[in-house]
């Protein structure tokens, strides 16, 4: 394999990887103001659908995303109606949402099976495509991995930098402090599960409309995608570049197995297809380690010094929910 | 700005906790309310501040009746409280926390605002570091944060809901001196409070509610007598009790070295005997938790040994301590001691099903229950969910959880946020079992708490501490000089190293 072609591979992963960032942020948004959106993996497969469908109808692709953040937005509100205004459980509602979309988009999604839509080419940046290796890597992808990059440092921003950031991470962590200070607690969760569930909704026409391009019912390929963005949102620590890096290392590791299939012939590729799935699993093992009493026993017998590396090695990538995540506000 | 509430009335299902309140506040004083656990004294702050609405009523301040319908509105007329359990963020930092509910640009500049936190804590002789993270700082220090806040808002009505539960003698000296300030600025302070002595030192003005309704208004010179009558409607009187210690060790720690990052506690030894009472004084966080849970086993000690009984349990488990009848009552009622949602009948059947039938006998449970209920005079019932139950009631049943006989009984805060009547009926449950040689080790924040019940006294300073005190041999002051980390140059002869830093 030469130099290029790996370079081509990664910046391959970075495309790959840009539809799960965008949802994974608007996941990490939602959960940071203390809603979980359960549904992803339905709001993905049949806004994937929809935004296909009408990108097929009018020829226009920024017509077909719009549809699906329609779409997202609109399972969202069902999340954020069902858990915020009638305090029934999050899990609950987003799980029968999951399974409902997802199938309603295969019975829906029947008639344009196979149809051929507009699909979204790159767009290299001028002269930003010119520099070596990142200017593959990164300036030769399409609108919507710009986008999706551009996402990640905004959603850092705000969450950390601003004032309404601020206010999102207090609704989240204690609303009643946040009411406290003066917040509608209410408003604000509607506000973050929607704009979250309209990102989530994009995710699903940059599949059928770019990354894995078209609609082809059950064999779409995009099962399970929903589930992954739900363990990086929490494996990424809610926080957005930790997110990200998640998301990346995911359709690496997808990458990873294609590659290796013609390497590891011995290796069925089913196996090579299916191992991110555990070693994501195994990823989120190893960050919540930290959290558990039997490692603090076992730290407790090593001796002084490698005990405080050890320590402070675990800390950092220790990760803390919203204290409030999942959790209805009651005033009184 | 004067306050008047005129007939404020709000329930809780079944519960009054307001009924026909009214009530005048002169602007510039200290107020005063006081009252036992569960008399309405928070409820009707909290509606005042806006976070609770009633079902009638109205407040006028300085004469105009007022629209207060949430925090922000109440903000808006100059009215702060301060919550009882802090309303702030424990993952953020200071200067967030502080920032948090101000009105500003979009964008954050945390320099500035640093420089002007700074300033404004120098003002009232604060010292919190505005990058710590608010879970780091003591109760007090998160007082002193929410306060800072406030009045950076502008507030020109200060509530202060039970604010000395939890804190240090000298915390306390602090607050008290601050809220003096401020009353001298012209500002409304309301001080809440089910502690006489608080009250008596600071209030210009006191009114008593007992449950749910106003009892009367009272000014100095206050007459002690008088309140706890006004607040309890009877008299109630503090014993000391008689000591009964037995020469029997039941408890031995030798050498122990216990960890629980940031702190460290090194070389405790000490013998507890049958019906001994060991008190753990310091500030809040200075180690006394980490020594309580090494002697149940749920932190395991980095060196030493404790030995119950003859057995060395050092690196056994939380199941093992129990089988040796080693029992612990955590200081969260309600997130470690007992299981919210479930009612006080159910509790004796988790902890009282010991045949490990596969049914539950429900009629021999409610039964035993309620002869529990009667015998510790919890109010409730054998269906009532333990969250509904007020603290003083539900610290009664977590004791009456208890075993019977029991070797040694470890307790967090046995009486923190309860009235003198309830905490008064719990120490003479704990002297029962003392008698029946139950050794006792327990953690209080209240100094006089800890000379009046126990025995023997060990003092924590940030990691250090000392060797066992007699307790009728300490002073209220000598105990609170070393708690605040002075004097301890005659309890440390053996460690050279150690520099008192303060």
């Amino acid at each position: 394999m030469t130099g290029d072609m790996i370079l081509l591979g990664l910046a391959g992963v970075i495309e790959a990887g840009a539809p799960i960032v965008i949802a994974a942020i608007g996941e990490t948004l939602t959960e940071r103001a203390g809603v979980i959106n359960l549904s992803l993996n339905g709001t993905i497969i049949l806004s994937g659908m929809v935004g296909f469908w009408a990108a097929l109808e009018t020829g226009s692709i920024a017509l077909g995303f719009l549809a699906g953040m329609v779409v997202g937005a609109f399972v969202a509100a069902i999340v954020a109606f069902s858990s915020i205004t009638l305090k029934q459980s999050q899990v609950a509602v987003g799980f029968v949402l999951a399974v409902m979309c997802k199938d309603l988009a295969y019975f829906l999604g029947n008639p344009i099976m196979g149809a051929q839509a507009p699909i979204l080419y790159a767009a290299p940046v001028p002269f930003l495509s010119e520099i070596p290796i990142i200017g593959t890597l990164i300036f030769k992808q399409s609108i919507m991995t710009y986008i999706s990059i551009i996402l990640i440092i905004f959603a850092w921003f705000w969450v950390s930098k601003t004032r309404q950031g601020l206010i999102l991470r207090g609704v989240g962590e204690k609303p009643a402090a946040a009411f406290n200070r003066g917040t509608n607690v209410v408003s604000t969760r509607y506000l973050y599960t929607i704009i979250g569930g309209a990102l989530v909704g994009a995710a699903g026409p940059f599949y059928t409309l770019s990354v894995k391009a078209g609609w082809k019912g059950t064999i779409t390929g995009l099962d399970g995608i929903g589930w992954i963005v739900l363990a990086l949102t929490i494996f990424g620590g809610w926080e957005p570049f930790r997110v990200a890096f998640g998301a990346y290392f995911f359709a690496f590791l997808q990458w990873l197995g294609l590659v290796l299939q013609s390497t590891l012939i011995f290796i069925p590729s089913q196996v090579l297809q299916v191992a991110p799935f555990p070693l994501m699993i195994l990823a989120l093992l190893l960050v919540n380690l930290g959290n558990t009493d039997w490692v603090e026993r076992f730290l407790a017998t090593l001796p002084e010094k490698s005990r405080t590396r050890v320590k402070k090695l675990i800390r950092a990538t220790r990760s803390q929910p919203p204290a409030a995540l999942g959790t209805p506000f009651e005033r009184d | 700005m004067d306050i008047e509430f005129s007939e404020i009335n709000k329930s809780f299902g079944q519960v009054h906790a307001n009924a026909d309140i009214s009530l005048k506040i002169p602007g510039g004083e200290i107020f005063g309310i006081l009252g036992e656990n569960g008399a309405g004294k928070s409820t009707l702050m909290k509606v005042l501040s806006g976070y609770i609405n009633p079902d009638s009523g109205e407040i006028s301040l300085g004469g105009e009746v007022s629209h207060i319908s949430s925090p922000a509105d109440a903000i808006g007329y100059g009215i702060g409280m301060l919550h009882q359990d802090p309303l702030d963020f424990p993952p953020m930092q200071v200067i967030e926390n502080f920032v948090l509910g101000q009105k500003g640009r979009m964008i954050l500049t945390y320099k500035e605002r640093i420089k002007e936190f700074q300033t404004f804590q120098n003002k009232f002789g604060f010292s919190l570091d505005p990058r710590a993270y608010v879970e780091s700082l003591t109760v007090g220090e998160r007082q002193q944060l929410e306060i800072l806040r406030l009045l950076w808002l502008g507030v020109r009505v200060l509530i202060l809901d039970e604010p000395t539960t939890g804190i240090s003698a000298q915390q306390k000296d602090k607050l008290f001196r601050a809220l003096q300030l401020l009353a001298g600025e012209g500002k409304t302070i309301i001080f809440v409070s089910h502690k006489l002595e608080d009250v008596e030192s600071l209030c210009d003005e006191v009114v008593v509610l007992r449950k749910g309704r106003k009892v009367g208004k009272v000014s100095p010179p206050y007459k002690t007598d008088q309140l706890i009558e006004m607040m309890f409607g009877k008299q109630i009187t503090l014993l000391t009790p008689e000591p009964a210690v037995k020469e029997r060790v039941t408890l031995e720690l030798k050498d122990l070295v216990v960890e629980k990052y940031p702190l460290r506690i090194e070389d405790v030894n000490l013998q507890l005997k049958a019906g001994e009472v060991v008190g753990l004084s310091g500030m809040e966080g200075s180690g006394q938790d980490i020594l309580l849970r090494a002697c149940v086993g749920l932190l395991r000690p980095v060196a030493g040994q404790v030995i119950i009984n003859g057995k060395d349990l050092s690196h056994k488990t939380y199941l093992e301590f129990m089988q040796n009848k080693v029992s612990y009552l955590p200081a969260s009622r309600m997130e470690e001691g007992l299981v919210p949602g479930i009612s006080i009948a159910e509790h004796f059947t988790l902890t009282g099903n010991t045949d490990r039938k596969l049914f539950i006998d429900k009629e021999q449970f409610r039964q035993k229950t309620q002869e529990k209920i009667d015998e510790y005079h919890v109010i409730g019932r054998p269906e009532t969910p333990v969250e509904s139950l007020s603290g003083g009631n539900q610290q009664r049943v977590a004791l009456s959880l208890l075993k019977e006989s029991l070797n040694i009984l470890l307790l967090e805060h046995p009486t923190r946020g309860l009235d003198i009547e309830s905490a008064i009926y719990m120490w003479e449950k704990l002297k029962e079992r003392c008698k029946k040689e139950t050794s006792i080790i327990f953690i209080s924040a209240d100094l006089e708490e800890i000379l009046r019940y126990s025995d023997r006294v060990l003092v924590f300073f940030s990691g250090y501490v000392s060797k066992p005190l007699d307790s009728r041999h300490t002073s209220l002051e000598q105990l609170g000089q070393l708690i605040g980390g002075k004097g301890w140059e005659d309890e440390l002869v053996a460690k050279e190293s150690y520099e008192p830093s303060k």
